[in-house]
């Protein structure tokens, strides 16, 4: 074996797991708000929290392939879930959180069954129903949610009974900064495995990923649960944070919306969905109050320009759909010879 | 001695369409086999059948003599069963290196394994890099998989079925479309594959099946045809006749 290639085979998969620059950049910037952009504490938090959202969808749409449009199921139930256990049971924070993440891992577990059963197409429809029954269901039990008036008096413990949350959102903006880091660093270990490379590969190909050895399925039912749970820690967030829990975390348009955001921020390394939260509630934050009734019309531009001009796989559609009217070879030959 | 792989009347209907017409069918420990046929033979439909992507309506398939029948295509591969595809199935966005590295932790039982880095062990490095040393890869390992050159892609196919440490490969058309230059290359590992490993060829290019196959099985119309040496098989007149004659212009 030639030691050479070894070593730049051992350092190319080092490098993977290597923390970039841009990567302390991004946490340090989150980190230095608190102190710095004392006045924006609010508007933080609910980035911070969106921002983990989507990037618990990055795990399944960004590394695994499953597209949802009913993401916010997830979401919904964490933040219900945190919301009657603090009315009902106790205030402490962190229970809550807990338990709001093994609920939704639950019901991400259940559903990814469903899931399991289709491709694209099917998968957009079975999350979207799926996220549309539970959204009724928190409508019509009116004794345990509110219903249409929302889910009031939910009343938080301090943190670990010492840090007292404060109108300023300031120690809300430290509590979600620091959940979703450390969820982060989890999410970032398991990308990083065997287990999130074989992800990449059922995403790029599920047909040779089981021809390797893979247990496909138990493999996406592992994820989709894991970022069930993730979606719900980020539903209880919002729940203990602002107080209040209504039908709106568990809307059609928070799924689309955080699919927007993804989209934006970019998929497949996990900062997509941060970024793409703070793009997104930026631009909500600055065009809202520049053209209030029209911001949406605003951020579906950008989007249909960075879809436009951003993906490799248009430019490869372009350049075959070029060589074609040319008469020539299409850039990457293929066979085409069928059997049964 | 246990064949490596067996199929005891194997059939396969689509409807009305008999697809797999009750396959009997050895490959020996370590042998150099070719099953050939016709187009619409059937052959694509009796390896899906053997690596489990489709179920048999009848028959049973024993694999180091032991019944396979009923088992996930992914437990098949971990028992040695591996394939590899007429068209290539790549990970299009993952470089060679990844590709292989997965093949490999996979086969070691790491595939699960959430909370170590992939790559993080050197006899997983080994590994990868002799498997790319065997299949001419090394200098192309942190290239896309999708911009590779053809013939690459090709040879990437095979490697990643070997990284699965196979007893029992199954080459489905190794050398479909790889253009003229690098066919040596492609054949030569071929060729090099070590012995302990059975291997059944899928094939239509005569020239290869004749220098590679030991042993030639012919599939028409979802039927074992006839099985012979190569020197049967070549000379046999029904062969020509059914499949030969007709595929002189490939």
């Amino acid at each position: 074996m030639n030691p050479e290639h070894r070593r730049i085979a051992a350092k190319y998969l080092a490098d993977k797991w290597r923390w970039k620059p841009l990567e302390y950049v991004f946490w340090l910037a989150a980190l230095a708000a608190v102190w710095l952009l004392p006045s924006h504490h609010l508007i933080l938090n609910e980035i911070m929290i969106t921002g983990l959202f989507a990037m618990s969808l990055d795990l399944i749409l960004g590394y695994a392939g499953i597209a949802s449009l009913g993401h916010a199921a997830f979401f919904g139930l964490g933040a219900y879930t945190a919301g009657i256990f603090a009315i009902r049971v106790t205030g402490d924070p962190l229970l809550g959180l807990a338990l709001a993440g093994f609920a939704s891992a639950g019901l991400g577990f259940v559903t990814s069954f469903l899931v399991l059963r289709g491709v694209d197409l099917a998968r957009l429809m079975v999350t979207l129903g799926v996220a549309l029954v539970l959204g009724e269901i928190a409508n019509q039990l009116t004794w345990l949610t509110g219903g249409a008036d929302g889910l009031q008096g939910v009343t938080i413990a301090p943190i670990l009974g010492k840090f007292e949350f404060d109108i300023f959102g300031r120690t809300a903006y430290v509590y979600s900064l620091i959940v979703s880091f450390l969820l982060f660093l989890i999410a970032r270990r398991l990308v990083i495995s065997p287990f999130g490379l074989s992800l990449r590969t059922i995403r790029d190909n599920p047909l040779r990923a089981s021809a390797i050895g893979t247990p496909v399925d138990r493999r996406l039912i592992a994820i989709y649960t894991v970022a069930a749970a993730y979606a719900g820690i980020a539903g209880a967030l919002l729940a203990q944070t602002t107080q209040f829990v209504s039908l709106d975390v568990i809307a059609l348009h928070r799924s689309a919306d955080v699919l927007l955001m993804l989209v934006i921020g970019g998929t497949g390394y996990l900062y997509g969905g941060f970024v793409g939260a703070l793009i997104f509630k930026g631009l909500q934050d600055v065009i809202s109050s520049w053209t209030p009734q029209y911001w949406t019309f605003w951020i579906g531009l950008i989007l249909v320009i960075l879809v436009l001009i951003g993906r490799d796989r248009m430019n490869l559609a372009v350049a075959t759909g070029l060589a074609r009217l040319r008469g020539k070879p299409a850039p990457r030959p293929r066979t085409i010879v069928g059997d049964r | 001695m246990t064949p490596a792989l067996e199929t005891i009347g194997l059939v396969k209907r689509f409807g009305g369409l008999v697809a797999t017409d009750n396959v009997s069918f050895r490959l020996e420990q370590g042998a150099r086999h070719a099953l050939i046929g016709p187009n619409g033979a059937g052959k694509t439909t009796f390896v899906n059948l053997l690596t489990g992507v489709l179920a048999p309506s009848d028959g049973q398939i024993l694999l180091q003599g032991e019944d396979v029948t009923q088992l996930r295509p992914d437990l098949r591969v971990k028992r040695g069963l591996v394939r590899t595809f007429q068209i290539n199935q790549l990970f299009a966005g993952m470089t060679p290196l990844e590709t292989i590295g997965v093949a490999v932790s996979e086969r070691m039982g790491h595939g699960g394994d959430w909370w170590r880095p992939a790559g993080g062990s050197p006899e997983v490095i080994d590994e990868i890099v002799d498997i790319a040393t065997r299949f001419h890869l090394t200098d192309v390992l942190e290239e896309r998989t999708s911009s590779l050159a053809y013939g690459k892609q090709r040879l990437l196919e095979i490697a990643v079925a070997f990284a699965c440490k196979p007893r029992v490969l199954l080459l489905d058309e190794p050398a479909a479309g790889v253009p003229e230059a690098d066919r040596h290359e492609l054949l030569s590992t071929v060729a090099a594959l070590p012995r302990d490993v059975s291997v059944l060829l899928i094939e239509h290019d005569m020239d290869l099946v004749f220098s590679f196959a030991e042993r030639i099985s012919v599939l028409v119309n979802g039927a074992l045809f006839t099985e012979g040496t190569v020197a049967e098989i070549s000379t046999d007149p029904r062969v020509r006749a059914v499949y030969l004659g007709e595929s002189v212009d490939e």
